[in-house]
């Protein structure tokens, strides 16, 4: 046997789920997109009213807008504490041992709910949630704040706190692997700490940076339980517009908005590919 | 040692902050799921109890608890076998090239990074067409692969670029065949990270909600479960909910790392002869 056929009979199973769960599905979508429906079924059509539809609605214009608000602000922070986390993990932890424990903290409750960690915010924000109760007692505020739960600032607060550490990972994978003498020529060079850092070690963890962009971009792009959760059903995004349109059963208007978040989701994540290639960054 | 910079004192009390962040809220949880049967979803706690964790072993306090829970604990084990196995089989397959292999590894990015929702909606678009039943066993099981299966590649492309080749090569040196080089040198040594595979594949598909959202049919696994009580109930049995996955979750992600750590101790102890050769 060959090495190619070898290799093709290693990726066979993983071809086959990824055409059966993954191209099929998306190329079902796209078809179905141009099928018409009505109040109990859909059929196959060719018409492109589900698209007019989509593009023409002032809804959808809106919650694109939304929707991108979500993603430039949880974007924004994520990265923003990402990096810091990173940084600090990876050029001020000097232990290895310590470096792999701390990074597994931050890394531990990537594997446990996201559903559960959203529940948790309830009784810190909520109308006589901890949140409230310390502001009331420090004499802050007079009355409870009620947009601190259901609300897009706890939809924000939400996102971050579950997406944060897609940044944190991948950022931090590519510091550790910058090379420490760079930083010491640098220092020998007569740069300051905070020059180091600018013109060193941002240019370098620029990949991990994007990778980590790329996943955060488009898990809140493509969100729709966190946005109905944490704004009490008050809020819309993209997602929440498509999955409405499923409970409906107006399948084909649902295919039509997911091709266009798609379309979205791709040119964001083209435009980020610029900066990295990604099978050098493992 | 250089004495510690005040920037190390602020980053790390940032750190700790961050820390505080992520696992503050659920400790809180932790916290007032012990609250007394008058209790409330807020401080103060009114009184200590496990009135709340008893109640969820009262089958109609809190729908099909149990039912989801063995659901989501069959399938997070058939998503963990399938996805450890195919990520070490394509792990071996991509270390040379083949025709089709930058596609292959484009679709797998395409996987990690789609809007999970659109899985959801073709995988039960196909079903419906073809007027299959969803199911969380088979419909259910594929969508939550191609979250899993990405990360599982992932992880087996890091672990093959860091791998010395040369140990191969002398284990056929030695006359070993492809199988005898892969089962003896090859599985031992990465044994560790495929423990990390297995650890993604089941705790990825043991808290998947938004792929399995369409594509379970009618019988809920636990995270749709618990998504559909948070809109009708209303009581700290919730959050004893909460603690008890989380528990589990952790004591499932604390095996993983004992394994692995124990693992990579044996493969070092068993890896090297030094010292025990004859002179």
């Amino acid at each position: 046997m060959t090495a190619q056929r070898l290799s093709w009979l290693l990726v066979l199973p993983l071809t086959l789920v990824l055409a059966l769960f993954l191209v099929l599905p998306l190329l079902t979508i796209v078809v179905v997109s141009f099928w018409d429906y009505n109040e109990w079924s859909f059929f196959p059509a060719f018409i492109l009213g589900n698209y007019e539809y989509v593009l023409t609605s002032n809804v959808t214009w809106a919650t694109y807008l939304k929707t991108l608000k979500f993603t430039l602000l949880t974007w924004g922070f994520c990265t923003v504490i990402g990096f810091t986390v990173a940084y600090f993990l990876a050029f001020h932890v000097r232990s290895l041992t310590w470096q792999i424990a701390l990074f597994m903290l931050c890394t531990i409750p990537f594997w446990t709910s996201n559903i559960i960690r959203m529940i948790s915010w309830i009784p810190f924000l909520g109308r006589n949630g901890i949140a409230n109760s310390m502001l009331l007692d420090m004499g802050v505020i007079d009355a409870p704040l009620e947009w601190l739960l259901f609300s897009d600032f706890a939809v924000v607060l939400a996102f971050i706190h579950l997406y944060a550490l897609f940044m944190v990972v991948p950022i931090f994978n590519t510091m550790m692997r910058i090379d420490k003498s760079l930083i010491e020529a640098a220092r020998d060079g007569g740069a300051s700490g905070f020059q180091v850092l600018t013109n060193v070690i941002l240019p370098l963890t620029k990949p991990g940076v994007m990778i980590g962009s790329i996943f955060v971009v488009t898990l809140v792009m493509g969100d729709f339980i966190t946005v109905r959760f944490m704004s009490g059903g008050q809020s819309a995004s993209v997602g929440r517009i498509i999955s409405n349109e499923i409970a409906l059963l107006q399948y084909p208007a649902a295919a039509a908005n997911a091709v266009v978040l798609l379309a979205a989701v791709i040119l964001m994540i083209a435009i980020m590919l610029r900066f990295v290639d990604i099978r050098k960054e493992l | 040692m250089e004495p510690r910079s005040r920037s190390f004192y602020l980053l790390a009390a940032f750190f700790g902050c961050f820390v505080l962040f992520l696992y503050g809220p659920i400790i809180t949880i932790g916290i007032l799921s012990f609250q007394g049967p008058g209790g409330g979803l807020t401080f103060p706690m009114n009184g200590v109890s496990l009135h709340w964790f008893y109640n969820l072993f009262e089958q109609q306090a809190v729908g099909d608890f149990w039912g989801s829970f063995r659901r989501s604990l069959i399938l997070g084990l058939m998503v963990m076998v399938t996805t450890v196995a195919l990520s070490m089989m394509g792990g071996l397959a991509f270390r040379n090239r083949f025709a089709g292999a930058n596609l292959l590894f484009y679709l797998v990015i395409s996987s990690l990074v789609i809007p999970s929702i659109l899985i959801s909606l073709g995988v039960g678009l196909i079903f419906n067409i073809v007027d299959w039943e969803v199911h969380w066993s088979t419909s259910g099981f594929g969508a939550q692969l191609t979250w899993t299966l990405p990360f599982g590649i992932l992880i087996m492309f890091a672990v093959f670029n860091r791998f010395d080749k040369a140990y191969e090569e002398a284990a056929r040196d030695l006359g070993a065949s492809w199988w005898q080089t892969i089962r003896h040198v090859v599985l031992p040594i990465i044994a560790p990270s495929l423990i990390g595979v297995a650890l993604f594949g089941f705790t990825l598909s043991y808290d998947e909600f938004a792929r399995t959202l369409l594509t379970s049919g009618s019988r809920n696994t636990l995270p749709l479960e618990i998504f559909g009580m948070t809109t009708n109930v209303t009581t700290p049995v919730l959050y004893a909910l909460g603690t008890l996955t989380t528990v589990f979750s952790l004591l499932i992600i604390l095996t993983f790392l004992c394994v692995a750590y124990w693992l990579r101790r044996r493969s070092q102890r068993h890896g090297s002869d030094a010292g025990q050769g004859m002179i």
